[in-house]
């Protein structure tokens, strides 16, 4: 990678031209001064070669999982095939209008249906809404159908949705929008909820809830049987946030735990790409439960990030009914040879048989002495840029100072895993001998660490 | 796994990786989930397909659609893609990349971000842009959400119903459950008072008439309340823009500055303000540093207003953002320029003004809002059998004349020739009256 | 070990107040702001806003965290520290110099059931 310090504007000269544009035998039409824009509008003028550069000279300032290795954990960066791309760019589908007549979109609907249909088979789920874009999205438009649920009961006391200490930190603002309150429920010192603390927590004013299983330590939720029959029982609703799913691809489906609502990010579990942060796609799937109450609460403004469905279908017509059996287990499989492979070095708190990702505590040796301070899971995380890979997730989950948290998917290969593991235990060797290596990186970046508490006192937000 | 081009394991591979986690099999490490949860049947799916087979499949389902001329906008634009753009987001350096959150090795999109940001502010005048949002709708009803955040102790909000209905039904859902009282109207100033926070309005009509907000921002101010403007960003080339009417916020989608239709996503919402309440912007900011050496470079900033901070007391859920097509528009604007986009709209409104009179000439249309100035997208009243009409359009391979509030309505863009407009005008002539 | 002035009352949310006449004085201690770390932005009321004790009436961001200010009393805000606006950092420089607003007391008694520095000692560490 190497730094190119250019933003387009600075590129521009006027009177140059990067368009190409047809000539009008139409005449120009007159429309009210009034109604016309005053200010000159400051876009680049730039040719069609220097927009090309510049932005090819950004890319080269990127890293994506076609550079190099994630070990990115609850955000399972698995390898994007590229017949996905393909399959997205399909001319037939690239040009469809969304307000098109029925009789002319049936193509897209089999998509839709087709996804649908493949989701509902390997979640145990009835049927999904592909309206949201994100995960976050998804988890908005889920707590909406809980809701709706209720209200269609008329059920209008439940207002209070249950979450785990250890859940993803969206899961509040989500349910705030929704008018929802979050009580948390504690875990116990195995990571696991506590079923005896959920127990007080239950009555006619809980809507329901929220779950990831695996839970974002990676652990499965063994008592999931016991606490959806005591949801249940409640009048409540079990969401499955589908953020974790992946070890379970192929092996465990939500619906068979009881799970009533849940949301996957095909651009996590079905191999879309990041695309940087978006766009992503969170169905949401419904069981058997809510299917009476259904009502779809129309979060965007079409039918969704259509382009990564066609993606994620795609994905799940090469994967097959043979191939999927195998995802879960290999993820889960690498997912536990690393961390048997660096328990040595870093902290590993819980140490039992993991799902996807698992979580250390920092290093075992951090490198602190008189006069210096130790490496930190941010020097860490850091020091991997330098050696090619992306960093892992950081002080999350919350449960433990130094979270490293660590997800390496099915499609890393033996070899990739190694080197990754050679790599940290090299990095666990420096911290050991002089913490300032880690201080100071990355040292081979496009840029050192930046000056983020400026960023934020004077912001400078536009060019 | 041999057979299989996505899992690289071999049953070497496998056994070397068991020894090491000190299970005997891959079922082993499910030793945890109880019995019942393992799913033991044969899952309903097809069977597994080649690259080739995937391709047919696909080939024959596109198959299925019709493909059409399209002359209907009401928030998806038919506008031409230039050839750069699938090419420069296709790279996989920006496609297959995380969340920029390490931001050393994260430069290209935080760079182009930046260059959103700005490019967002000069279309509409704002001083601060976000990162961007799901889409124009999503957008509309969280700065509804956030121009309750912005005002103390106002929790009412009026809506235009001069907005799209795809706008309408999702500010509808976004904001049902929330202690927000909406009211919708016509005529928003019918509405003002003292407990209303925020004030939507279109900047083009449902109906594709140009509004004349003049008077609309100093009262919405008077009432202590923020004005948003929902725009086509296309459009603010030519037209006055947010900042020139007064608003406070400006919403919208990004789809019509060369992202493909793709049967309605992805696209891209765009969220800019004012200054004053750029602590209230949901979702991302990207903001210029420097690191430890000087050199300049851009991080996420203003974090401390997100949801991962402050979770049930941030104005939104929202956690990502659409990144990849905000580089689309990003591209897009800069090969366009000022002049480019200029003479985008010129094209579509000489060519939506052109298919207006043609269509009045063949005496099956009757004008909808006489004297009205539109840009490229009109309604009309039709005076033959709408069910026929849209047929009979169909059967020639043009998407038209699309119902709404007893007109129909049709949109023209660059992409549109004139003797395609001919011969969709030829089709008309053919209707019985 | 945090510094604590003798001559302040506390809040068990970390603000302490300086009582002058019907005046509260409010701030954040030493141990808050070396909590936040670097503070970037201030969120605060406008002057004429009422407070009450023990809501909310601002916010303290840093680059990664953002923390509520709660009101020790009740009252209208007389006036609001607006050097803060472009220097939040002074907080972290001198927390008992840089207070946040001034508050007119509309129930002196409320001052009671506030800390004082040995107390508060025992809370902030």
């Amino acid at each position: 990678m190497r730094y190119y310090d250019k933003l387009i504007f600075e590129l521009s000269h006027k009177g140059r031209t990067g368009y190409s544009l047809p000539g009008s035998s139409l005449g120009k039409v007159a429309l009210p001064s009034e109604l016309l824009r005053k200010s000159p509008l400051d876009l680049p003028e730039v040719s069609e070669v220097d927009v090309v550069r510049h932005y090819t000279n950004l890319s080269q300032m990127n890293f994506g999982v076609d550079t190099g290795f994630y070990p990115l954990g609850s955000c399972t960066m698995k390898y994007n095939p590229k017949i996905n791309e393909e399959i997205a760019a399909h001319p037939l589908f690239a040009g469809l209008h969304p307000l098109q007549p029925a009789e002319t979109v049936k193509g897209a609907q089999e998509v839709i249906d087709g996804l649908d249909a493949a989701l509902a088979a390997i979640t145990g789920m009835k049927h999904f809404t592909f309206l949201p874009c994100a995960g976050a999205h998804g988890e908005l438009t889920g707590l909406m159908l809980m809701r709706e649920y209720h209200l269609a009961k008329g059920d209008t006391a439940r207002v209070k949705v249950i979450v785990p200490d250890s859940a993803h930190g969206t899961n509040p603002a989500s349910a705030a929008v929704c008018g929802l309150e979050i009580v948390e429920v504690k875990s116990g010192a195995d990571g696991l909820v506590d079923v005896e603390a959920l127990k007080p927590l239950l009555g006619p004013d809980v809507a329901g809830i929220m779950m990831t299983n695996p839970n974002t330590l990676g652990l499965f939720e063994r008592q999931i049987g016991e606490i959806a029959k005591l949801v249940h029982e409640a009048g409540g609703l079990l969401y499955y946030d589908g953020a974790n799913m992946n070890p379970l691809l192929g092996k465990v489906r939500p619906g068979d735990m009881g799970f009533d609502i849940m949301h996957l990010n095909l651009h996590k579990t079905f191999s879309t790409p990041h695309g940087g942060g978006g766009p992503g796609s969170g169905p949401v799937g419904v069981g058997e439960r809510v299917l009476p109450y259904l009502r779809i609460p129309q979060t965007s403004g079409f039918h969704g990030n259509f382009g990564v469905m066609l993606r994620a279908y795609a994905y799940i017509l090469m994967l097959g009914r043979e191939h999927v059996k195998m995802a879960g287990p290999l993820a889960t499989l690498s997912a536990n040879y690393i961390k048997e492979s660096l328990k040595d070095c870093y902290k590993l708190p819980i140490p039992t048989v993991c799902k996807h990702e698992f979580v250390f505590d920092g290093l075992i040796n951090d490198g602190a002495r008189e006069g210096k301070a130790g490496a930190t899971t941010l020097d860490v995380a850091k020091r991997l840029l330098d050696y090619g890979y992306h960093a892992p997730t950081i002080y999350f989950p919350l449960l433990f100072h130094q979270a490293l948290m660590i997800e390496p998917t099915e499609t890393e290969s033996l070899e990739t895993l190694d080197d990754f593991i050679a790599v940290m235990k090299k990095i666990a060797a420096e911290a050991a001998e002089d913490p300032d290596i880690l201080h100071g990186a990355p040292h081979n970046a496009p840029i050192g660490r930046p000056d983020e508490t400026t960023a934020a006192r004077n912001p400078i937000l536009k060019a | 796994m041999a057979g299989f081009s996505y899992f690289p394991h071999t049953d070497d591979d496998i056994r070397v990786m068991l020894e090491r986690v000190g299970v005997r099999s891959l079922d082993d490490l499910y030793s945890d989930v109880p019995a019942d949860f393992i799913y033991k049947g044969e899952y309903d799916l097809p069977a597994a397909m080649s690259e080739q087979e995937v391709r047919d499949f696909f080939e024959e389902l596109g198959k299925k659609n019709t493909q059409l001329k399209v002359f209907v906008g009401q928030g998806a634009y038919d506008h031409y893609v230039p050839s750069v753009l699938p090419y420069i987001t296709s790279r996989s350096e920006f496609l297959t990349a995380y969340t920029p959150y390490q931001c050393e090795i994260s430069q290209g999109t935080l760079r182009y971000i930046f260059e959103w940001q700005s490019m967002v502010c000069r279309l509409t005048g704002m001083d601060v842009a976000n990162a961007s949002m799901y889409d124009g709708p999503s957008a509309a009803a969280e700065a509804l959400r956030m121009s309750v955040a912005c005002t103390r102790k106002r929790n009412k909000v009026v809506v235009s119903t001069k907005l799209m209905q795809n706008v309408l039904d999702v500010v509808k859902t976004y904001l049902k459950y929330p202690d927000i009282e909406v009211v919708y109207a016509w005529d928003v100033l019918t509405e003002l008072g003292p407990d209303v926070a925020g004030v939507i309005v279109p900047s083009i009509c449902r109906h594709g008439v140009i509004q004349d907000l003049t008077g609309i921002a100093d009262a919405v101010h008077a009432a202590g309340a923020l004005l948003i403007e929902y725009c086509d960003p296309s459009a603010l080339a030519v037209l006055k823009t947010p900042a020139e009417w007064g608003a406070d916020i400006a919403v919208g989608d990004g789809q019509s500055l060369g992202i493909p239709l793709c049967y309605g996503g992805p696209y891209v919402g765009f969220l800019a303000c004012k200054s004053d309440y750029m602590r209230k912007l949901p979702g991302r900011i990207v903001g210029q540093s420097v690191d430890a050496s000087g050199k300049r470079c851009f991080v996420l900033t203003l974090q401390a207003r997100e949801q991962h901070i402050r979770r049930e007391k941030a104005t939104s859920n929202i956690c990502s953002n659409q990144s990849l097509m905000a580089l689309w528009v990003t591209v897009y604007l800069s090969l366009m320029g000022p002049e480019g986009l200029r003479k985008v709209n010129e094209l579509s409104c000489a060519g939506a003004h052109y298919l207006y009179d043609e269509l009045l000439k063949t005496g099956r249309f009757e004008e909808a809002f006489p004297g009205r100035p539109f840009l490229k997208e009109f309604c009309l009243k039709p005076l033959v059998p709408v069910a026929t009409l849209q047929q009979k359009l169909l059967d020639a391979g043009f998407f038209g004349a699309l119902e709404l509030d007893g007109y129909v309505t049709f949109c023209v863009t660059e992409k549109r020739t004139k003797a395609e407009i001919d011969a969709l005008v030829a089709v008309v002539k053919e209707i019985a009256l | 070990m945090s510094k604590i002035l003798d001559e302040l009352l506390y809040s068990e949310s970390h603000e302490w107040v300086k009582v002058d006449g019907n005046i509260a004085i409010i701030g954040v201690s030493d141990f808050a702001q070396a909590e936040m770390g670097d503070i970037t932005y201030v969120d605060v009321p406008a002057e004429g806003d009422t407070v009450t004790k023990e809501e909310d009436f601002g916010a303290l961001e840093s680059v990664k965290a953002s923390s509520e200010l709660y009101s020790p009393v009740s009252g209208e805000v007389v006036a609001v520290n607006e050097e803060l606006e472009d220097k939040p950092e002074l907080i972290n420089e001198d927390p008992y110099g840089a207070w946040i607003i001034k508050v007119e007391m509309s129930d002196k008694s409320e001052l009671e059931t506030l800390l004082n520095a040995a107390a508060y000692a025992e809370i902030a560490k």
